[in-house]
């Protein structure tokens, strides 16, 4: 085999440049979110449940929040009735966090575990959270 | 650790199953919802088409001024950066000479040229903000209001261009920030409405999100009657029979704009 030092230190650099975000990461997995629901306005509810069942808001919230503020914004409609027949004020603000009121351990929690950056806060308040 | 060919098809096998069956959990619930709808609630304000009178007559004080403006600017959270080169504002005054050019004439009632006149966006039959538009973040809405979508305006201004009235804000900071002396630029947050980012356009929005709710939009509530609000195309509406009743003039009518607010001045 010609040349096969530097094929072989090359392969080596090679595996160390694909293999960086790898060992980058040691030592700094990051803890499983574990997104809390307590908050006070959750705890008085007499049913604990969300506008729609948990495994499609877990799956589908984003998607439910476009649809919402398409309605609210481009048709007017603020009002959603929901698979059950429940209906419910169409408002980020007003609606989603007067319960999920704990923002960080909500909304926080799994976005930063999955890196994403949702701006929806740049422009809607979020709620004000309480020390605890 | 070493998997037989039959071990491995049988976890293959489950995993299959057992994923296929989530999925179909899943469907199943997305089925269901699709089941959802959207309305505009019980308590919605509805017309064919929103229109506003101001009644120039009404407004004596500067406090009548005043109190409007801070009606709407304070629940829209409307920043104060201080400075009229990157002034918001949704509802404002200005004279008669720039609100009605064209009009004015140098032998026209003293009082008149010296008032502050009311001015807000016309919410155009024909907008040419809207026609400008190149995202549809300015859109006209079925009942007239020509409303502002915050979530696609991408800040390239062609509307303020096109807006002969001068109705658009450009937010060149952020209205969340604060001022040399560490004051915010929005005094008090209301938390029941958004504010803006840098680099996007606004105005008034004929308070929609009052309307939903079943309330007038708040400079109308604030004007102690000096604002007339309704629907243009109800023969029994109170601006109809404000319009039928009175002598009103429109802002540059001989634009095609075919404004939405109307003035009487006296
Ligand atoms: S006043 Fe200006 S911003 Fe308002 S609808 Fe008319 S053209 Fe558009
Ligand atoms: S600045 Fe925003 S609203 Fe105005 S034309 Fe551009 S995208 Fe449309
Ligand atoms: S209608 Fe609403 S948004 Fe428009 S100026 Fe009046 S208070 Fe402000």
């Amino acid at each position: 085999m010609y040349n096969g030092g530097k094929i072989i230190i090359g392969l080596i650099i090679f595996l160390a440049f694909v293999a960086f975000p790898l060992y980058y990461n040691i030592g700094k997995v990051s803890v499983k979110p574990e997104p809390k629901l307590d908050t006070s306005v959750i705890q008085q509810l007499k049913e604990k449940k969300c506008v729609e069942p948990k495994a499609y808001m877990k799956a589908e919230h984003m998607k439910l929040l476009n649809e919402w503020r398409d309605s609210a914004v481009r048709d007017g409609n603020r009002l959603y009735i929901n698979s059950e027949g429940k209906q419910f004020t169409i408002s980020l603000q007003n609606t989603c966090m007067k319960c999920h009121s704990n923002k960080k351990k909500f909304c926080d929690e799994c976005h930063n575990y999955a890196a994403v950056k949702p701006y929806c806060w740049d422009c809607h308040i979020a709620p004000k959270e309480k020390e605890i | 650790m070493s998997i037989s060919r039959r071990e491995f098809l049988k976890i293959a096998g489950a995993s299959a199953i057992f994923g296929l069956g989530g999925m179909a959990i899943i469907n199943e619930i997305t089925d269901d919802i699709e089941a959802s709808q959207f309305s505009p609630g019980p308590d919605a304000l509805i017309a064919k088409r929103w229109a506003m009178v101001v009644d120039m007559r009404k407004f004596k004080t500067e406090e009548d001024y005043r109190k409007i403006i801070e009606a709407c600017h304070s629940i829209h959270n409307v920043p104060d950066f201080g400075n009229p080169k990157d002034e918001i504002k949704w509802i404002w005054t200005d004279t008669f000479e720039h609100a009605f050019p064209g009009q004015e004439h140098e032998y026209m009632e003293e009082k008149l040229k010296r008032m502050p006149f009311v001015l807000l966006c016309n919410h155009c039959d024909n907008p040419p903000c809207v026609r400008v538009c190149p995202t549809k973040a300015t859109f006209k809405r079925k009942d007239g209001i020509v409303m502002m979508d915050q979530h696609r305006c991408i800040g390239c201004r062609f509307c303020m261009a096109a807006c002969p009235f001068g109705a658009r804000s450009f937010n060149w900071r952020d209205p969340r920030g604060k001022d040399d002396k560490g004051r915010p630029f929005i005094k008090e947050e209301n938390k029941e409405y958004p504010t803006r980012t840098k680099g996007v356009v606004e105005k008034c929005t004929l308070c929609f999100e009052r309307l939903a709710k079943g309330l007038k939009p708040a400079c109308v509530e604030a004007s102690n009657g000096a604002l007339i609000f309704g629907d243009l195309k109800e023969p029994n509406s109170e601006v109809r029979k404000v319009l039928s009743t009175n002598y009103t003039i429109r802002r540059k009518a001989e634009l095609g704009t075919m404004p939405s607010v109307f003035y009487i001045i006296g």
